[in-house]
């Protein structure tokens, strides 16, 4: 557990990754594409600090050794949640697919959640996978690209008929949490794969589930927040918002927080470190120490204190997975949303 | 005597109206020009360079497509040749623009629709960006929301922040004379009375802030890969400050 000036912090890591995309993973034919996915990856660790930066090598495959201690021993990780992407097109094993994460992560028990993922295209096989999946890793959360490609398909909406077949499938097997990639993507070519509006009739139509938006819909985090502001059981997931921006570009990293704090509210967002993009240990000493800064620019955000940190950082994806908080993390008051301090100017 | 004719700096001078349609910005002062040059005879070579290997193709095509067009059009020039380096879809992005296929025909079975719509999406959170833009100095100077729901865009002090909304809005067919409102719903053209002024602000900010800090991860990713050589005609951080002061 994070402590800092007597405050303790519960941390969840609430998105991070367990890769392999160095070149004997990848697919013969497709070495360009797994070649630059990676190299592109790489290049938004170098919006970190510079000494986080890693050699290309250490980053197409770091060790489980390297996660243990970059995440828990030095990363102040307390629970951390495995989202999986498997890319299988260019690399052969997959590049961090839910087998991957569990192989790993059973040595260490309690230490991770693992995430598992469907696609709505896959018809009856895909739910019975789904099923399996479920069984074999426990899962509660689904991570999922409604942009990929699938057979010719160039992407579907979550709010598509088939895709309302495996929530509600998934519903029943118990999944509570359905983080959705709104952000950066390549194909389809020619759809706006940040739209946000088939999450918009989701979150109506299954008010159980939780719809956590990865990234924000970054970069059109304005469509993003109009739909979350009326939709109570949407989340900003902040992965990249930290990483991206709070150390290389501190100022437009206020403004962010300022409108995901005025139209999301800091009892709906939740910190994701996207290791092994960026290391946790600098996100979160960064975000405990952090300060809207004293800017008439900024005057009409919301401020941020050390309740709405605790809960950014933990006590919101605790709730959402139903993790146990040891008692002395816990907030002082009940957790009832404190937004009496949040100055809704307008105009 | 011919190589006076068209300068490259003429060149360069029309890719400046070449703007990232996402970032609202010139391909120019974003880093995104890595060399124009043009011969004695008239043949223009302009080599562009992205954030990354896989930065959005449909974006990619409309800048080099657009570059195309600034470049034929200089005087002087009678070929021009537009090079997108170091992406997935090169090829498939020079040759299409090359041949004037079109981004459909560009693309053979990956995509169905030109981008014409994509265009004004984006030009329109061009204008909820510039409203901001425009508005933060009059709030900031204590002008009412009644004064602000009530001006036209002949009441803006002269900037070329004002310049550049009027453009905007002109581009998307929207009002855009002196005697149109100052304050209008982007996708209908309708004015945005009183009482919908404090969203409608508020939305403006939001857009104007998405873009900008999309617009800093972009130019951050981009230095990263260039080992921070600079485009030709691209602005320094001193240089830019100055622009957003205008």
């Amino acid at each position: 557990m994070y402590q800092k000036d007597g405050e303790k912090y519960f941390v969840v890591d609430s998105h991070m990754h367990y890769w392999n995309a160095a070149p004997d993973n990848w697919v013969p034919g497709a070495e360009q594409y797994a070649k630059g996915w990676i190299e592109c990856f790489h290049a938004y660790q170098g919006l970190g600090p510079p000494e986080t930066h890693w050699s290309i090598e250490h980053f197409q495959k770091y060790s489980e050794d390297d996660l243990m201690k970059d995440v828990f021993e030095d990363g102040h990780v307390d629970v951390a949640i495995f989202q999986p992407t498997n890319l299988r097109e260019w690399y052969k094993e997959g590049f961090n697919t839910t087998e991957r994460n569990a192989l790993m992560g059973e040595k260490h028990p309690g230490k991770f959640i693992y995430n598992t993922n469907f696609d709505p295209r896959d018809g009856d096989e895909g739910l019975k996978q789904l099923r399996a999946n479920v069984e074999r890793f426990g899962s509660k959360g689904v991570k999922l690209y409604t942009a990929e490609w699938n057979n010719g398909s160039r992407g579907y909406k979550l709010s598509d008929p088939a895709a309302y077949k495996y929530l509600e499938a998934a519903q029943e097997l118990g999944i509570k949490n359905v983080h959705v990639h709104k952000g950066p993507t390549i194909w389809p070519l020619d759809k706006d794969a940040f739209d946000v509006a088939d999450i918009d009739h989701c979150a109506t139509d299954f008010p159980d589930l939780n719809f956590i938006i990865e990234h924000v819909g970054l970069p059109r985090i304005e469509d993003f927040c109009f739909m979350a502001t009326q939709e109570p059981n949407v989340y900003a997931g902040l992965s990249v918002v930290i990483g991206g921006l709070m150390y290389a570009r501190p100022k437009f990293f206020a403004k962010v927080m300022g409108e995901l704090l005025f139209w999301v509210g800091e009892d709906k967002m939740t910190f994701g470190s996207d290791y092994g993009i960026w290391e946790p240990k600098w996100q979160i000493e960064g975000f405990v120490d952090w300060e809207m800064p004293d800017d008439s620019e900024l005057a009409d955000y919301p401020r941020l204190g050390v309740e709405g940190k605790k809960k950014i950082l933990g006590l919101n994806a605790a709730k959402l997975y139903g993790i146990e908080v040891p008692a002395e993390a816990q907030l002082a008051s009940d957790g009832a949303a404190k937004q009496d301090d949040a100055q809704l100017v307008e105009g | 005597m011919r190589a006076s004719v068209t300068a490259p700096s003429r060149l360069l001078q029309a890719l400046e109206a070449v703007r990232d349609p996402e970032l609202d910005e010139p391909i120019t002062s974003l880093g995104f020009v890595a060399s124009c040059t043009v011969s004695d005879d008239g043949d223009a070579h302009v080599k562009l360079r992205l954030p990354t290997y896989f930065c959005a193709p449909n974006f990619a095509y409309l800048m080099v497509a657009d570059a195309y067009d600034a470049v034929i059009a200089v005087p002087g020039v009678r070929s021009a040749e537009i090079v997108l380096e170091d992406h997935f879809a090169s090829d498939a992005i020079n040759g299409g623009v090359a041949a004037q296929a079109g981004f459909v025909a560009s693309f053979t079975g990956e995509a169905v629709s030109e981008l014409d719509g994509l265009r004004a999406d984006f030009l329109r959170k061009a204008v909820m960006a510039g409203t901001d833009q425009v508005c933060r100095p009059l709030t900031a100077a204590g002008t009412e929301p009644a004064a602000l729901a009530a001006m036209t865009l002949g009441d803006l002090p002269p900037s070329r922040a004002a310049d550049r909304l009027r453009q905007r809005r002109a581009d998307l067919g929207l009002p855009a004379g002196d005697d149109a409102p100052l304050l209008i719903d982007p996708a209908t053209g309708a004015p945005i009375g009183v009482d919908g002024l404090p969203l409608h602000l508020r939305k403006a900010k939001l857009t104007r802030t998405s873009i900008e800090a999309n617009g800093s991860i972009c130019r951050g990713m981009l230095a990263h890969r260039y080992d921070n050589t600079r485009g030709q005609g691209q602005l320094t951080p001193a240089q830019r400050d100055e622009e957003e002061r205008q």
